[in-house]
This record gives C-alpha cells, sequence and structure tokens, in this order.
C-alpha cells in the first residue's frame, strides 16, 4: 500500500510527471489533435472522464485479479473491460444527454485505446493505491493531460501566423514546441 | 492533422500494392512508407524509451516480435473473425503475444524489465501494430503478412535505434554502455531528458521532410 497524501498524488500525476510532457504517453492525439483550443479542450474533457471510468474499473479488475491468483491477465482483462466500460458509458451519455454526446461524442471511442488511459491503470495499479488515491490519480493525470493539450494547442494557433520554412511545418514544428514545453515543465519537478 | 492525412494516403497506397513482390513490401515498411518517420504513427515508446540505444534496440525488438506474431494469426483468421468484432479481436490477439512478450523480457532481464517499465505492456496499444493488422494482415496471405510485419518491424527498430543512438551519444558520451568521449566532454543532459526526445525526433523528420523535398517528393 501507499500512503502519499492526496494533494501530492495530485499534483505529481498533473505538473511534476505530467503523462504527456514527461511520460509520453498519449502523443497521437497531442499531436493530432492540437489544432485548435477548442477541439483540444473537448478532448482533454473526455480524457479526464474516460480516466475516471478507466481507473474505478483497474481497480476493481485488480482486486479481483488479486483475489483469483491470475495477474497475467491483468493487461487483456484492463483493455477488454476498460474498452467496453466506455462503449457504454457512451450509450449511456448518448441517452441522457445528447448535448454532451456531441461535444465529448467522436472523441469517446478514439480515446479508449490511448496508451495514457491504459498508462494510467497499470500505473495505479504498480504504485499500490487505495480506491480513493486512485480516483486523485485519474483526475490528475486528467488534469494535466489537459493542460499540456490546451497549452500546446494555443500556442500553435499562434504559430499558424507565425512564417516557418516549408520544411518545417506541422509535426517537425509541433514536436519541438512539445520539447520546449516539456522543459517549462521540468521547472515543476521540485514540487514533487 | 497532416499526419493523419498522410496516414490515410499510405494506407490507400498499401491496398494498392497488393501484388507486389515480396522485396517491395520489405522495403515499403522499411524505408517509404516508414512507421515513424513518415507515418508518424507509434510515437509514445519512440519517445519514452529511446534514452539508451540498448532500451532503445529491445524496444523495437519486442515490438516487431508482437508485430510479426499477430500479424501472422490475423492473417490465418482473416477469413473467421466477423467484420463486427474485428477489432476487439486483433485488440485481444495483440493483448495475449504482448503478455507473452513481458513475461520474456521478465525471464531474460530483469534490468532491462525494470528500465522499460510499463512500456512493454503499452506495445498493445501502439497503433502501428493495430493499423497493420487492420490495413495488411486482414487482407493478405501469411506469406505477405509475414514480410509486411518484417519490413514495418525493422523500419520501427531502426527508427528507434537513430533516436537511442544519437540521444545516449550527446546526452550521456557513450554508445550501448562503452564510453567514447574523453572525460572533457560536456554531456548534453537534456538529450536524456524527456524535452531531449521530442528535439531528436523534430531533428530527425527534419532531414527526412530536406531528403524528401530535394527528390521533389512534396
Amino acid at each position: 500500500m501507499n500512503n502519499e497524501s492526496l494533494t501530492q498524488i495530485f499534483i505529481n500525476a498533473c505538473l511534476v510527471n505530467n503523462f504527456v510532457l514527461a511520460y509520453f504517453l498519449g502523443i497521437c492525439p497531442f499531436l493530432g489533435v492540437s489544432g485548435k483550443i477548442d477541439t483540444a479542450g473537448k478532448m482533454g474533457a473526455a480524457v479526464m472522464f474516460v480516466m475516471l471510468i478507466s481507473s474505478i474499473c483497474a481497480y476493481g479488475i485488480n482486486a479481483l485479479l488479486v483475489a483469483i491468483d491470475a495477474p497475467f491477465l491483468q493487461l487483456i482483462s484492463y483493455i477488454v473491460v476498460i474498452a467496453s466500460m466506455v462503449q457504454l458509458v457512451e450509450m449511456v451519455i448518448k441517452k441522457i444527454s445528447p448535448a454532451l454526446f456531441k461535444a465529448l461524442g467522436i472523441f469517446l471511442p478514439l480515446i479508449t485505446t490511448n496508451c495514457a488511459i491504459l498508462g494510467l491503470a497499470l500505473f495505479q495499479t504498480s504504485k499500490g493505491y487505495d480506491f480513493i488515491q486512485s480516483i486523485v490519480y485519474a483526475l490528475g493525470a486528467g488534469v494535466g493531460f489537459m493542460i499540456a493539450l490546451i497549452l500546446i494547442s494555443g500556442l500553435r494557433e499562434q504559430l499558424d501566423f507565425a512564417e516557418v520554412p516549408s520544411v518545417m511545418k506541422g509535426t517537425v514544428l509541433t514536436l519541438i514546441v512539445a520539447g520546449i514545453l516539456s522543459l517549462a515543465f521540468m521547472g515543476f519537478s521540485g514540487l514533487g | 492533422m497532416e499526419a493523419s492525412n498522410n496516414n490515410i494516403e499510405n494506407y490507400n497506397s498499401t491496398e494498392k500494392q497488393n501484388d507486389s513482390s515480396y522485396g517491395d513490401e520489405f522495403i515499403k515498411g522499411l524505408w517509404r512508407e516508414n512507421p515513424v518517420f513518415v507515418q508518424v504513427i507509434g510515437m509514445c515508446p519512440v519517445l519514452a524509451v529511446s534514452n539508451t540505444a540498448v532500451n532503445a534496440l529491445a524496444m523495437g525488438v519486442a515490438t516487431a516480435f508482437v508485430l510479426l506474431m499477430s500479424n501472422i494469426l490475423v492473417s490465418l483468421l482473416r477469413n473467421f473473425i466477423p467484420k463486427q468484432v474485428r477489432i476487439a479481436s486483433y485488440i485481444l490477439i495483440i493483448a495475449t503475444f504482448v503478455t507473452l512478450t513481458d513475461y520474456a523480457i521478465q525471464a531474460i532481464s530483469v534490468d532491462l524489465h525494470k528500465s522499460l517499465g510499463a512500456f512493454i505492456s503499452l506495445i498493445v496499444v501502439n497503433c502501428l501494430i493495430l493499423s497493420r493488422s487492420e490495413a495488411f494482415a486482414s487482407k493478405n496471405t501469411v506469406g505477405k503478412s509475414i514480410v509486411d510485419a518484417l519490413g514495418m518491424g525493422a523500419g520501427f527498430i531502426l527508427a528507434l535505434f537513430s533516436l537511442g543512438a544519437v540521444r545516449e551519444l550527446l546526452g550521456s558520451g557513450s554508445f550501448f554502455g562503452f564510453v567514447l568521449f574523453p572525460d572533457a566532454f560536456q554531456e548534453w543532459v537534456i538529450m536524456i531528458l524527456p524535452a531531449g526526445g521530442f528535439f531528436t525526433l523534430a531533428a530527425w523528420l527534419l532531414i527526412f521532410n530536406l531528403i524528401k523535398q530535394k527528390r521533389g517528393l512534396v
């Protein structure tokens, strides 16, 4: 068991060990949908939501797997349960709140197999967090993901007006900006 | 967004080349449609574990192995898997082989397993593997799928290794753990840090873009 305080877990997951900029998880959406702040915000919200769900699922599955002594099934059951859980929640949202579904809808299935989601589930298990700690960890990671995504999309919107050599356009420029952001986030390492 | 457009074009061209020779398929993965430098997919492990050449090579080989095995199995089962549940079945197949690889690496070298950490498990969600299953193995014969997996795997290893080698050389002044530079060499610590990963990949992509532009392909 782990006895870190909840604030510590939150700040660690959100800033010090930011999932995108320090762990390199979820790079695909980070590069793919960070063109506009608006979309980036929605994507961030969707990721945060899925992280919460998968964190709860992973906690339950892990308890079950420990009980029946089958750790080798961890990876397979995590991914299958998380994927189907997200599908289920997506249907529920569609029924209950069409507005919310419209905002998150397209992104939900996309992020199911995002490595940030599975990474979160694996990390919280290996760190031995209890239920409340897992939820706080998921929230922190989600907020951190959102911050990184919104920051880089803001920068990219500004860069659209800049004149850069044609070879640099697109992924190359985004990667350089991401590198600088990652350097900036290293400043938080004293907080951990 | 540019990257994803690129991917779609690549998928289309893959489908068209179904009757090309085996050698062509191999070169395609290694160079013309290199998963990292040209298609820009499977980025997370590329950036995360390429801080030393050994880690990069091990990760590349593990990914290539999973890619090869899942491509073979998906290709064998391509007529039995119903279309509606194909993605879920592919993920199950991939997850099985990743679990195998995870335990194998743990048995071979505990140190290596520690330094790669959760990223071995995360091979499951590497978009490269799922995209090859979906775009190639589900439509082609076993032989073609093996060659495709070998080509793409080799391309992935090449990309990871070229990142890992540069980062280790500049970041700790060594290569595969052997110190190469004299003591006076000031290490570029930033290259081992996460930021260095982004910068090195940006530099490699820049070089590839320059080559493409020089040949008039853009």
